[in-house]
């Protein structure tokens, strides 16, 4: 039965799902990451903040995004985006967003709402006599967060943020929905192309089991290494 | 900006026969909610067996459960959803593809099969640690009473454990709910899928993703409510637990 399948299909192209398409996943990724964890951190902000109007606006958009699936979110962000670049810039037709810059938006939008999560359990675990001390040394609320507070509550939510980044890392894939060609996407072309699906699909599972894999043990690693330093 | 807004268009036929979008969108409904339904139900029956075996003695049914749930976290939905719908049929032998791929409603099958594999694996984390965090002495209680392990399952250990994890369950059927959207692309005209089909029809393209949200909220309020209830009816009066973390994503 196996004698059927031409693995020879990834020998011919995977120096192209790589350079195009892996490469594509992981820029989106760590971008996303990175415009994720910021958003989120400031999400976690608001939800925390004492003035009631701005923690129900951010605790509004948190929950709505986490009861919706990512799928309708990727639609609707990559329909939404044009208009609301229009706006900001006052142009009368909806602009034109590239694919990356569209996933881009749509992924750090999404995941924040998540990271927002974490970042909000990381704040809370920071004791409150540490913001107390910040005050009581005359630093602002301001310098109080970004300089006692959220240094510590990063350290202890790290492995969960990573964690969370695995996730988004695989969940990338779903902007197969819009044709882009992620390694999903890519692996999907050469697929078609040569009528090799098995071998690609299977090919593809295979890499990502491993990626992740590996990142999941690196995390639980750090998060070995980090409980013994304490 | 210039978007017409028609809030009057899902009144209006759709191209499927003489049906509204309005109907359009709740046959998606249905869809959604059949597919999450079977594939909690498999989740639960999956989950439970690997939960269980986690937490045996032998070395080898833990590695087996730990091997199983690396298999299904570490790659996409998407792409197990592929290897299920195009790669899994190729390697059956022939005639079980043919038929499996000649099903009415394959699309539907596989989702329900992939999401419910997909989902078992966190079943079996939740209910594994529900086990691991009953006290000793209720195994032990059980052995003492002459149980075999598997009546000490059966009567003491999973009736308490089923208790402790039913909230995350909970929480795991929405993930289910909202994983289900990922079947269109596999072509099960789902809630997103009928609602993305109707912004192409009709270019109400905001109408169409609102009104999906909406129901999607509307579901998720239903499912959370119908939990507490279940909740409440299971509750061992006079026992007590620690709430456990739930909503921790794989």
């Amino acid at each position: 039965m196996l004698a059927n399948f031409d693995f020879d299909v990834i020998q011919r192209s995977w120096v192209y799902l790589f350079t195009t398409g892996m490469s594509f996943t992981l820029q989106l990724t760590a971008f996303s990451m990175v415009g994720g964890i910021f958003l989120g951190t400031l999400l976690a902000i608001m939800r925390l903040s004492r003035n009631r109007v701005v923690s129900i606006v951010a605790a509004t958009y948190v929950n709505l995004i986490r009861s919706v699936p990512l799928v309708l979110v990727i639609f609707w962000f990559y329909f939404l985006v044009p208009y609301i670049g229009a706006w900001l810039i006052g142009a009368s037709r909806p602009i034109q967003v590239g694919a990356f810059t569209s996933s881009l938006i749509t992924f750090t939008m999404f995941e924040a709402a998540y990271f927002c999560e974490i970042m909000r359990a990381g704040i809370q675990s920071v004791p409150q006599g540490q913001r107390a001390a910040g005050l009581a040394l005359g630093m602002t609320g301001t310098q109080t967060m970004t300089t006692i507070i959220l240094p510590q509550a990063f350290r202890n939510m790290l492995p969960v943020l990573l964690t969370q980044s695995i996730i988004l890392f695989q969940d990338v894939s779903l902007v197969y929905v819009l044709s882009i060609t992620d390694f999903v996407g890519a692996a999907t072309k050469v697929a078609q192309r040569d009528g090799r699906i098995v071998e690609m699909y299977l090919f593809v599972a295979l890499v990502y089991f491993l990626m992740s894999y590996g990142m999941s043990a690196l995390v639980k690693r750090q998060e070995k290494s980090m409980t013994a330093g304490n | 900006m210039n978007y017409n807004w028609n809030w009057g268009i899902f009144l209006e036929p759709s191209p499927y026969g003489d049906s509204s979008y309005l109907t359009m969108l709740l046959q998606g409904l249905s869809w959604t909610l059949a597919t999450a339904g079977l594939a909690a139900l498999i989740a639960l029956a999956l989950g439970v067996v690997v939960g269980t075996l986690r937490t045996l003695p032998g070395k080898w049914h833990r590695r087996f459960a730990n091997a199983y749930i690396e298999l299904f976290r570490n790659i996409p939905l998407l792409v197990q959803f592929f290897l299920w719908f195009f790669v899994v049929p190729e390697l059956l032998p022939q005639e079980w593809g043919t038929w499996l791929k000649s099903l009415p409603n394959a699309a539907f099958l596989t989702a329900v099969v992939c999401l419910g594999f997909f989902h078992s694996i966190r079943v079996a984390v939740m209910l594994s640690s529900g086990i691991n965090s009953l006290s000793k002495g209720q195994k032990m209680a059980g052995y003492a009473l002459g149980f075999t392990p598997a009546q000490t399952y059966r009567y003491v250990l999973l009736p308490m454990a089923f208790r402790l994890a039913l909230p995350p369950f909970g929480s795991e059927c929405l993930n289910i709910v909202k994983n289900s959207a990922v079947a269109l692309t596999i072509g099960l005209m789902e809630l997103t899928a009928s609602a993305r089909a109707m912004s192409e029809f009709s270019y109400q393209i905001f109408e169409a993703f609102t009104a999906a949200t909406i129901i999607y909220l509307l579901v998720n309020v239903t499912i959370l409510m119908l939990m507490r209830l279940l909740e409440k009816r299971t509750a061992v009066p006079g026992y007590f637990t620690s709430k456990p973390q739930s909503g921790k994503g794989v």
